[in-house]
């Protein structure tokens, strides 16, 4: 049992990682393919929403791949590949979605978040250092501790 | 010691009010969470020229959409929902209306085969061998179905089969209201 174990183990830590990207697609020039590999992880396949282009293995993904690499050959540039796709599937298609009018919230979120909370703290400590200033005793009061004080 | 009862049920009551409504506009269909809205509504239908599937048929292009108000549906003979739709395209085509089909990575004996058996709804049918095509029309899902003006530019598009609900309630509507 315990040498099952250890044969799956070892099975599973050798297993090679699988990529999506073929060999028949690589880009002969490395500098290329390394822009086309740069392209593609920054763009979500439409089928299975959650991977990039890089990572699925989806027909429509392999297309893709195709395109920016062959966009690439014919001398576009990374922002036109990136313009051409997005013209095409919307900003979704992007992993990282552009700061605009529908994404605002999205990205401010955090920092009005961030100095909402700020403001409560500064509100929060404002009161306590209120809090902690001594009233002086009245006349009325001070009478009163000192014949408490005579009578023990 | 108030607030430390009121905030978190006023927060609990905003998340429950926020997903309650998403969920709502799911259920009512105004917003689907597999439907991706198109960045090519209200723009010029992409250039393209296809061969045909058939030697000696007359393929696809740009031009034949100029004119009048048509369908274009891109479809494949290995696509099953594009089987459960088929019926639909044919009651559309019988009604009068143009449909053309863009036949999305298929074999042509396939797909004539398909056209043979079911019936051919389509005016023309232009093969997409590469899928570049249908990249260029923003394609994700098969089959879609986009309704084209008689100007060439594109008014609606449709992610995944047509049902007859879909027909009676927004293609036809659509389709009546561009004709006019």
């Amino acid at each position: 049992m315990n040498r099952l174990f250890i044969l799956f183990t070892a099975l599973i830590l050798c297993s090679p990682t699988i990529k999506a990207v073929e060999p028949e697609e690589v880009l002969r020039d490395p500098k290329l393919e390394e822009r086309a590999r740069a392209l593609s992880k920054g763009l979500r396949c439409l089928v299975c929403q959650n991977q990039s282009i890089d990572d699925s293995d989806a027909n429509l993904a392999r297309d893709l791949r195709i395109l920016v690499r062959e966009k690439l050959k014919s001398g576009d540039s990374d922002e036109e590949i990136i313009k051409y796709v997005v013209s095409r599937y919307g900003d979704f298609v992007l992993l990282k979605p552009p700061l605009n009018k529908s994404t605002f919230i999205l990205w401010m979120g955090p920092v009005i978040i961030f100095i909402f909370g700020l403001i409560m703290v500064l509100f929060y400590m404002m009161r306590m250092r209120h809090a902690k200033k001594a009233i002086p005793l009245t006349e009325e009061e001070k009478n009163r501790l000192t014949s408490i004080r005579e009578l023990r | 010691m108030r607030n430390a009862v009121i905030i978190p049920i006023c927060t609990l009551l905003s998340l429950v009010g926020i997903f309650g409504l998403y969920l709502w506009q799911i259920g009512t269909g105004q917003k689907s969470l597999n439907h991706l809205p198109s960045t090519l509504i209200n723009k010029p239908a992409p250039r393209f020229n296809l061969p045909p599937i058939n030697r000696g048929g007359k393929g696809f292009s740009t031009k034949m959409l100029r004119g009048n108000v048509s369908l274009v549906n891109i479809w494949a003979s290995w696509c099953i929902p594009c089987r459960v739709e088929h019926p639909y395209l044919m009651k559309l085509a019988q009604d009068g209306f143009s449909i053309y089909g863009i036949n999305y990575k298929d074999d042509p004996k396939n797909a004539n085969t398909f056209l043979k058996v079911l019936g051919n709804p389509y005016r023309a049918v232009g093969a997409d061998h590469s899928g570049l095509t249908s990249i260029d029309w923003g394609v994700y899902g098969y089959p879609e179905t986009f309704i084209v003006d008689s100007n060439g530019y594109i008014r609606y598009r449709h992610v995944g089969p047509l049902s007859e609900t879909d027909l009676s309630n927004t293609i036809q509507p659509i389709l009546k209201r561009l004709e006019n």
